[in-house]
């Protein structure tokens, strides 16, 4: 049996998601084989051959595979399929843009968002927005899953698998790229952070969200986070959603501020160590779900929060 | 330019699923059920571009039980021309939903495919990519962004990191993400129009399309339960607390 991981990089370094899918691949059993697909693949693939228990790691390169076009990753991974029963991506915006792809070109089922491996061929993932968790035992011949990555822990380094190049794809006919505004930041990245900062509708205003949750966010060396209704108000980029339909996250700190807990935000959140809510109205359901809650207007709240932090050596 | 717009009939995203006993699935009885939002953003993107006169007919489809006409409906009185309902009682998987929408498409033959990027329930996130795939259009997916012209679509994506911009050629299939548009109420009068507008039913088993399942359901079960936390009088305590969890 073989496992197929597709890595999540940015073209630069390779991200911890791979590290965690991986251990997902371990669970499955059998060969573990990296593939680093992009415009500039060769760093990466040294760190991805580092990770222990990897038998190879493929890279392809090619301009589109380095723009992440769906089509040209499918048709990638599907000429790779033959050697592979399981085909496993980082459930990210990347790979949830391509897996369905590779999943329907085979003519098999894609189990979303995978959380457990019970089996080679059963997995448990999570419907109605974390409300239910699904199992369910693939009868298909290959397995075609995405993996949440905060749900499995990052597999070591430790290993030094060979690395081999495969040819990349034709360039995608019908799709080109025209642009994107990536913005780079010098906070961790929301997915993987050990504390993620969230400020929500209360903000009101853009100025007020980097006024009020970017120096907590600093002083704690946090990810920044926000809800649906930060964001769609213009508060927070898009990338910042964190919820059913946005990032899911599960750091040791969660800390929530002005938000309402929405089933939609709570969805992307509730598997944090540790929650904090601070929230002006005592019924908020964010307090449902928070270990420690601060009922009080944040406008008060976060600056005695600050020093607080600094009292105790932040 | 026709534009064919799937939408699904799921769970009212404001009504929370309960999972049944017997562990076999969600309980959906009795429960308030809408269009799922992400459809009804592609509804309003479609009605919007015929409005620019980009396109020509929106055709809205379902695949599901009898009560998905009352989704349709939706759809109509929000500016669509006509439905199509393929009527099914079975749950479908997502990449039978796709082979069903792609013979609905070998007979409708539109330019644009506009669809959710997730229905809320199975929260999949994967009908437009397969169906794309089964098509061998192009694909666009998360779309924030729509701009039709000289045969193809310029659409801006949500991505990881920020946005992205790329052209597909036309027939393509494009997924509506949150930020795409604000999806409108239908007025009263609209929804007495929609009453008169076309839907026509199919039944499943006339399209000759093989949907048999893919995965066997083992069972569904509650999520892991939070222990209930504690109230904190001042930043102070909070600060003491999270030192004696270990989180700082
Ligand atoms: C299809 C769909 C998908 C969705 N996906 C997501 C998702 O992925 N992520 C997500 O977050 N949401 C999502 N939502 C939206 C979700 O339903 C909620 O509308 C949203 O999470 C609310 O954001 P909020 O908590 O910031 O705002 P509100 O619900 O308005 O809450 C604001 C909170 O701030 C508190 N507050 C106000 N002033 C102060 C103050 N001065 N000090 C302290 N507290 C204060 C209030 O008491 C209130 O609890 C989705 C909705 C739909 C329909
Ligand atoms: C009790 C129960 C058990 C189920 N068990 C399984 C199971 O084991 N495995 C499984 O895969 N599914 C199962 N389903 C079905 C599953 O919940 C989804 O409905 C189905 O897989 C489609 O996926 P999705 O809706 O998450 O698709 P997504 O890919 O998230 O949907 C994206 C878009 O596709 C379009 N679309 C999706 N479905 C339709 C439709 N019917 N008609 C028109 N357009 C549509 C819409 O535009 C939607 O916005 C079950 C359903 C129930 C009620």
């Amino acid at each position: 049996m073989a496992v197929l991981v597709i890595a999540d990089h940015d073209n630069a370094t390779l991200k911890d998601n791979t590290h965690k899918v991986v251990t997902a691949a371990q669970a499955i059993g059998g060969d573990v084989d990296v593939l680093v697909a992009g415009s500039n693949t060769a760093a990466i693939a040294a760190e991805a051959a580092k990770i222990a228990g990897v038998r190879k790691v493929l890279t392809a390169e090619s301009a589109e595979l380095g723009q992440g076009l769906a089509e040209a990753m499918a048709d990638l991974v599907v000429g790779l399929a033959g050697g592979y029963d399981h085909i496993l991506t980082p459930a990210t915006s990347q790979g949830k843009n391509f897996s369905p792809r590779i999943a329907a070109k085979l003519d098999v089922a894609q189990i979303s968002d995978v959380t457990e491996v019970v089996s080679a061929d059963t997995f448990t993932h999570p419907i109605y927005a974390g409300n239910a968790m699904e199992t369910v035992q693939s009868g298909d011949a290959k397995k075609v899953l995405t993996v949440r990555p905060t749900a499995f822990k990052a597999a070591a380094d430790g290993g030094s698998a060979s690395v081999e190049s495969v040819a990349a794809p034709a360039a995608p006919a019908k799709t080109k790229f025209v642009d994107q505004k990536i913005v780079k930041s010098a906070r961790p990245e929301l997915g993987g952070a050990k504390i993620v900062v969230s400020g929500g509708r209360a903000m009101g205003s853009a100025e007020e969200f980097q006024k009020v949750i970017e120096p907590l966010a600093d002083k704690l060396g946090a990810a920044v986070g926000a809800s649906r209704a930060a964001v769609d108000a213009g508060y927070a980029p898009n990338d910042y959603q964190v919820g059913q339909t946005g990032k899911v996250v599960a750091p040791e700190l969660y800390v929530a501020i002005g938000i309402s807990g929405a089933i939609q935000h709570l969805a992307g959140m509730k598997d944090s160590k540790v929650i904090v809510a601070i929230n002006k109205d005592a019924d908020a359901p964010i307090f449902q779900v928070a270990d420690f809650g601060l009922v009080a207007d944040y406008k008060a709240a976060v600056p005695e929060l600050m020093s607080a932090l600094t009292a105790a050596g932040k | 330019m026709k534009v064919l717009v799937p939408v699904k009939r799921v769970i009212d995203y404001n009504v929370k699923a309960r999972v049944k006993a017997d562990q076999t699935g969600v309980d959906l009885a009795n429960v308030k059920m809408s269009m799922n939002p992400f459809c009804e953003i592609a509804v309003e993107e479609a009605v919007r571009l015929k409005e620019k006169g980009a396109a020509t007919e929106v055709v809205a489809v379902s695949v599901g039980p009898t009560q998905a006409q009352e989704t349709l409906r939706t759809a109509l009185a929000m500016g669509a021309d006509r439905a199509i309902l393929v009527q099914t009682d079975q749950d479908l998987e997502p990449l039978a939903v796709a082979k069903v929408l792609k013979a609905v498409i070998a007979e409708e033959n539109p330019e644009l495919v506009l669809m959710g990027k997730q229905a809320i329930d199975g929260d999949n996130n994967a009908v437009g990519q397969m169906l794309s795939a089964l098509l061998d259009w192009p694909q666009a997916t998360f779309a924030s962004e729509v701009a039709i012209g000289g045969g193809k679509a310029t659409v801006t994506r949500e991505v990881d990191g920020g946005l992205q911009t790329i052209d597909v050629s036309l027939p393509a299939v494009v997924t509506a993400d949150l930020r795409l548009n604000e999806p409108r109420y239908a007025s009263l009068p609209n929804i007495m129009k929609a009453k008169k507008k076309p839907l026509d039913v199919k039944e499943l088993g006339s399209l000759g399309v093989d949907t048999a399942p893919r995965l066997k359901v083992v069972k569904v079960t509650e999520p892991a339960k939070r222990q209930a936390g504690i109230k904190v009088e001042t930043a102070a305590d909070l600060v003491s607390n999270l030192k004696t969890a270990g989180v700082l």
